[in-house]
Order: C-alpha cells, then structure tokens, then sequence
C-alpha cells in the first residue's frame, strides 16, 4: 500500500511539474529567425574574428539581419558564401581573396645577428630586450609568434626560420598581423604578386653586411616601374597597389632580391640580376 | 638594538645578495668628453622632444637644444661644446632606431657652462618652478626615466602631505645613488626645499636601506635644523626602491590598485634626480650628466663615474678598463630590472643608473620546468598577485583573463622569477601579457 501512495505521489507530481514545463515553453517561447541556424551551419565554424562579428553566431545573426554581406567571412570558400548568399537572397558583396604576406627575406642563411637572445622563445619578448638579437632592426626574429597565432595551421617556419604562408589555407583572419612585434605581416589580395620583402629603412650598401637580401634603397625598380607603380618613401619602394599591374619588370635590375614575385606555384622569384643565395646553411653569426 | 627591534619596511619581497662591495667605496670620478655624443630626443617615458638647432649649428655645454613635445616630455641640454652633425635616426637602448641629435665635441672648447648663474627660485611661483624642471630636462633617474615635473604637478583637488627622498637604491650591485648621497648631499637637501615650496609640503622621509650606514649618518648629520626632514634606515629588502613599497615601508600606506602615491597624499622622487635639481637651481647647470655605476664581474675597473648623457657606451667601457674575454652580457641598470643589449654603439642614457657587465657564472640560464604549486613567488610578490596563476594564463596566452588577476599592477620587480624553483620565467611573460594588453586597449580605444 505504501508505495502505492508514494508512486501515486512522484507520479502525480511528475505530471503537474510536466504541465508547468510545457505552459512556461509555450508561454515563454523567445521566437528566433529559423534561418540563423542554417546559416550558422553554413558557415565554417572557425570563430576567428576576422568579419569583424565575436564569432559565427553572430555574424549569422547580423547576415540574417541584413547587416553583413557574407563576402566579410573570409574562411569560407566561394560556393559557401555563394550558398549562403543565395540562401538569403543578398549580395554576396565578394571581395578578392586576402593572404597574409610576410615584408622580411632575411632568414639565418643571409642576416646576421648581433647578439645572441637566450630569454623566453617568444617574438613579443625578444624584441622587449633591446629588440631581439637580430642585426637588422626591422627584420623578422624568427621565433614564431605568428606560426603559435595561426588557427588555421597556415604558417610554418622554414629551415632558416622564417615563417612561409600557406595562400591556400591563408583566411586573412589577421591574427598573425597583430601577433607580429615588428609589424612585418599585412593582408593583401592574393592578385598582389609583386611584393617589397624588406623594411629596413637604412640605405646603402653597407646594410647588405646585416643581411644580404636587404633593400639598399637604390631606387631602380621605382625607375623601372610603369605608370609610377613604385615610389621611393624613407628608403623603401612603396607598391602603389591601386594602379597595379602585373609585371616583373621592376624587378629585373634588383642587385639584392629585396623585390620578389609571389607566384602561385613556383614560390618567391628574384630578379636575375640579385646576387644568389647559395648557402644552405645557418651563418656562423645567424640568429639561434 | 635589541633582538626583536626591527627597521621598517614593507611586506614580502626578496633578498638578492648586494654585491655593492665592487663600487661602494669608490668615489665619483669624471669621465672626459668623448669625441662624438649622440642624445636621443626620446630617453624618457612620454612624447619626444622637439629639436630647437639645425645640423651645423654650434652649441655650448647645457644649451637647450631640444624642447619639451608636449606636457609630459622635457627638454635636452647639450652635454658639450661642439657642432651639430646630423640629426637623424640612431640606435637606442630599447633596440629602435630614435631621432637623436649628434654632437661632434670641440676639442680646443674650455667647456664652460652656457649659463652659470644660480636661479633665485625663492621668487618665483611653483608653476614657474615646474617648467623649470621641465626645460631643465629632469626625469626619474632611477631607472624609469618617467618626467619628474608630471609628478610635481599635483592635480586639482589632491594635495600632497609628504615627501619621501627615494635613496633605497635596491637594485644588487648598483651605488649611483648611495655615492651621490654621501658626496653631495648639500645639493639633495638644496633639491629638498625647492621641492617643498613646489608640492607645499613641510614633513620630508629620506629612505635609505642599512646596507649604505656611511650615507644615512652623513645625511642624520647634516639635515638643516629648519627643516622637517627624518632619515629613515630601512631593512635592506628587494624591491624597496618601488614608489610602492617605498610608501608602504616608510608611512604603511597603500597605494590602492590603478591609484598613485598622490592619492594618498605622497610624493617619491630619486635622491638621485633631487640632487640634480638642487644643482641646478645652485649652478644653473641643467640635467646634462649624471652619476653611473659600472661595475660586475666582467669590468676590469669597476667605478662610479659621472657620465655625459649621450657618451657611447663603448668609451665608457673602455674609460673602465675595457671588459673581459668572458663576458657573455652587459645590462643598463641593475641586474633584477636592467635591460641586457645587443651592441655597444647605444648611448648612455638620461636614466641609465647602472652598466653591469656579467659573465658566464652570473647568467645561468637555465631549463624550466613545470609550476610544482609551491606558491614561493606568491609568498614574494610585493603588489601581493598570484603569479603562479597568472603564469599559466601568460603561457596558455589567456591575456584577457590576465586582467581579471590584476596583471597591469605587476611592477616588474622580477621577484616571481628570481625565487621561483622551476625556473618559469613569470615577469618575462608577464611584461610580453602586459605590453599586448596595452596595445589593444589602445586600439579598442581607437576604433
């Protein structure tokens, strides 16, 4: 008989409280766009940040809204923002695909060092003691900050410890930008093949002691641009990306390879007339 | 003393062995001007300053020849007789290239000052008297190199009680400070009663620690009897010399978080910049040398030398002898703050205390190894934070979370490190944490 009553009890309980829950959903129920979800679905899911939103959520949100066209994210590929534009019937506002590129050449096999750093293996903390080991003051230091900021697996660093950008899995996310201490990373459409790869802002050949793939601030390539395409500010060319076009000519009487082709396959291309660089190893007085 | 009288000071911190013995006894001596000096428009904290002479232009030794950019920015003095010879960028300390004006000293100059008369500050009014130390040059010369008239400036509405004369000197190995103490103190207690008319304040703290006893009973001896001033022997205890723990040792206050020492009604400066102050007023002779300690292992002369801002680094060493084949790292400042350099063409700074040469034995880098949870760096800290935990937010790069552990008061004192047995280097990820959080506050601010 007494667990009779105490089934009854819980039972009766169970169906009241039920009740109660069923009433508070209907009553309580917040009505949302179905298609947040959806899109949330579509979208890649990496939360990086680089549309601007805190992460797919909402951007998801402000795409159902109509605040955000979905060429803003980034990681998606063409047909996923074509899908999601279709979807909701927008633009997609498409923007050219944006990479990471990396302004420094100067790995162990050609800059020098001029101290030796023993502290914290970070970037950020090199360059707070005296700026780092390295000779050049601009120079990449080579201790992978950006490569520990990717969250995509984009960067790593080659034998001579400068970090190489993966332009396919590259989102332009912009995390390494802000990694970098001596702001030598910067997003640019991938169409941007022709690249300054130095920042050293000394001219003279006596530079090429630092690093042998510095820019000396000779000033050829802005002769040789057409249409004043390169312009020489503070010793450094200067790409004026809005009247590009793409050439190698500038290049071509380079003495040190400070000025690169990105191609798409073949890698960095140097000019023919920039020295070689045909160590493989470390310079004795490399950065470690 | 009996056996449980104890000398105040505050709570926690360490204690690193002195090894002042190097340069304690060593009077100052003066170093001769080198043929080339190069002052940098940026040696302090705040906005450079702005060039006032053109390249090729003849200047004399403590002629103004840049102006304060701002309100916390000073003035630069021309250490020497000479010729403008370019003003351009220049290696700094900090490991930038800085706009610095070179100067090419004139060798047949007699080096007399541009202005050698003594100020008659009595007559004039506070604010007059702070722009005065502004164009004089003045900054923290201690080490921070923060502009010594923003501190004078007391704001509307505070008002300062005190002021503690900072002669601590903390940092192992350093007697800059404590050498001024003992030689000039006439221009320290000089220094003392302009500051007391600028700030309105009648009670003055002389800290000294009592591991410097000649200084602190050369200063009890000669206080002017019309003045309130009370030399204070403090236990020798790192980092003592902190504004912070300063005022907690001498007055048991404490400056609460994201407060300054004027919030509870006190005021720090270095013995070091006061005397310089008092000089000035005296002689009429801006900030334009100052006292450094060479010193370490690696020096084959240790001294105390008086400096001309912006002779290179080289000639300093070389005026000490030169170093030794086995050093291995040469710090500017002392050898728990100091920051190690990379070359030896940088000049010596405004507040540059110290040059201190190590070798192979001192450095001892050494692995680090997991946080075994003994809270040794908590039992340290002097700010009282938890950098076992905020060590392991730094390393997982949690800098956000950071602020929420109160990571922007560290004061970079590097107790944590030095105690800690796994040897995690705490201050070095806290000071990478800190700087990146600044930078974002400046860009949220900006976007």
């Amino acid at each position: 008989m007494l667990i009779l009553t105490a089934l009854g009890a819980l039972g009766g309980l169970t169906v009241v409280l039920a009740l109660l829950l069923i009433i508070a959903y209907k009553k309580l129920q917040v009505k949302e766009d179905p298609r947040i979800d959806i899109v949330e679905e579509m979208l890649p899911h990496a939360n990086c940040g680089a549309c601007g939103y805190p992460g797919c959520r909402p951007f998801a949100e402000a795409l159902v809204r109509e605040e955000a066209l979905p060429g803003k994210c980034t990681v998606s590929s063409d047909e996923g923002r074509q899908q999601i534009a279709a979807f909701l019937g927008v633009d997609v506002g498409a923007s050219e695909k944006q990479v990471a590129r990396l302004a420094c050449g100067g790995g162990i096999n050609v800059a020098r060092n001029r101290a030796r750093y023993q502290g914290l293996q970070s970037c950020e903390a090199a360059s707070l003691v005296s700026g780092g080991g390295k000779e050049c003051f601009w120079g990449c230091l080579g201790l992978g900050d950006c490569v520990d900021a990717c969250d995509f697996d984009a960067i790593k660093l080659n034998a001579f410890h400068l970090p190489v950008i993966n332009e396919d899995k590259c989102t332009a996310c912009g995390d390494c930008v802000v990694a970098c201490p001596k702001d030598l990373l910067s997003l640019h459409p991938v169409s941007h093949r022709l690249w300054i790869n130095c920042k050293n802002l000394e001219a003279g050949d006596e530079i090429l002691e630092e690093c042998k793939v510095a820019c000396t601030a000779c000033g050829r390539c802005a002769m040789d641009a057409p249409d004043q395409m390169i312009v020489m500010k503070e010793n450094l060319p200067v790409i004026d990306y809005r009247n590009y076009q793409d050439t190698t000519k500038p290049m071509e009487r380079c003495p040190t390879g400070a000025i690169v082709y990105l191609h798409p396959q073949k890698g960095k291309i140097t000019g023919p007339k920039a020295r070689p660089v045909i160590r493989t190893s470390a310079r004795t007085d490399a950065p470690t | 003393m009996g056996l449980f009288n104890t000398l105040p000071t505050f709570q926690r911190g360490i204690h690193p062995g002195d090894f002042k013995d190097l340069t304690r006894h060593l009077p100052i001596e003066r170093m001769p001007f080198s043929a080339e000096l190069t002052i940098p428009l940026s040696q302090h904290l705040g906005a450079p300053s702005k060039p006032r002479v053109k390249v090729g232009d003849t200047v004399q030794r403590g002629q103004l020849i840049a102006e304060p950019g701002g309100f916390v920015s000073i003035g630069q003095h021309a250490p020497v007789t000479g010729t403008v010879t370019a003003i351009e960028p220049r290696p700094h300390p900090t490991g930038r290239m800085v706009e610095s004006i070179i100067i090419a000293t004139d060798p047949f100059s007699p080096q007399t000052f541009y202005n050698e008369h003594p100020m008659d500050w009595e007559a004039l009014s506070p604010r007059e008297l702070i722009s005065l130390i502004q164009h004089g040059g003045f900054v923290g010369l201690g080490g921070a190199a923060f502009p010594t008239h923003v501190k004078l400036s007391v704001p509307e509405g505070k008002h300062a009680r005190f002021l503690i004369v900072n002669g601590v000197e903390c940092e192992p190995y350093l007697t800059s400070d404590h050498r001024v103490m003992l030689e000039e103190y006439d221009d320290l207690f000089y220094g003392i009663r302009i500051l007391q008319k600028i700030l309105d304040v009648r009670q003055v703290y002389i800290g000294v620690e009592n591991n410097k006893e000649d200084a602190i009973e050369v200063l009890r001896n000669h206080v002017p009897d019309d003045m309130a001033c009370e030399v204070i022997a403090l236990e020798t205890k790192y980092p003592q010399g902190a504004e912070k723990m300063l005022i907690e040792a001498v007055l048991h206050r404490e400056v609460p978080s994201g407060k300054l020492p004027i919030d509870v009604e006190v005021v720090v400066n270095n013995s070091g910049t006061i005397t310089g102050i008092g000089h000035m007023f005296r002689f009429g002779q801006p900030l334009i040398e100052r006292v450094v300690t060479v010193t370490g292992p690696g020096i084959k002369r240790p001294a105390n030398v008086r400096v001309p801002i912006g002779t290179p680094l080289t000639e300093l060493l070389n005026f000490c002898g030169g170093i030794t084949d086995d050093t291995r790292q040469i710090l500017f400042g002392g050898p728990m703050m100091g920051a190690p350099q990379a070359r030896l063409d940088v000049p010596i700074l405004k507040g540059t205390s110290g040059i201190l040469c190590l070798t192979e034995n001192e450095i001892n880098v050494r692995e680090e190894y997991p946080c075994i949870r003994c809270l040794r760096c908590v039992d340290v800290c002097p700010v009282g934070l938890n950098p076992s935990r905020l060590g392991a937010l730094a390393k997982s790069r949690d800098y956000e979370h950071m602020l929420d552990f109160h990571v922007m008061d560290c004061v970079e004192c590097g107790s944590c490190s030095y105690i800690c047995p796994s040897n995690i280097p705490l201050v070095q990820r806290f000071r990478v944490a800190k700087g990146l959080l600044r930078e974002q506050q400046a860009r949220n601010k900006a976007s």
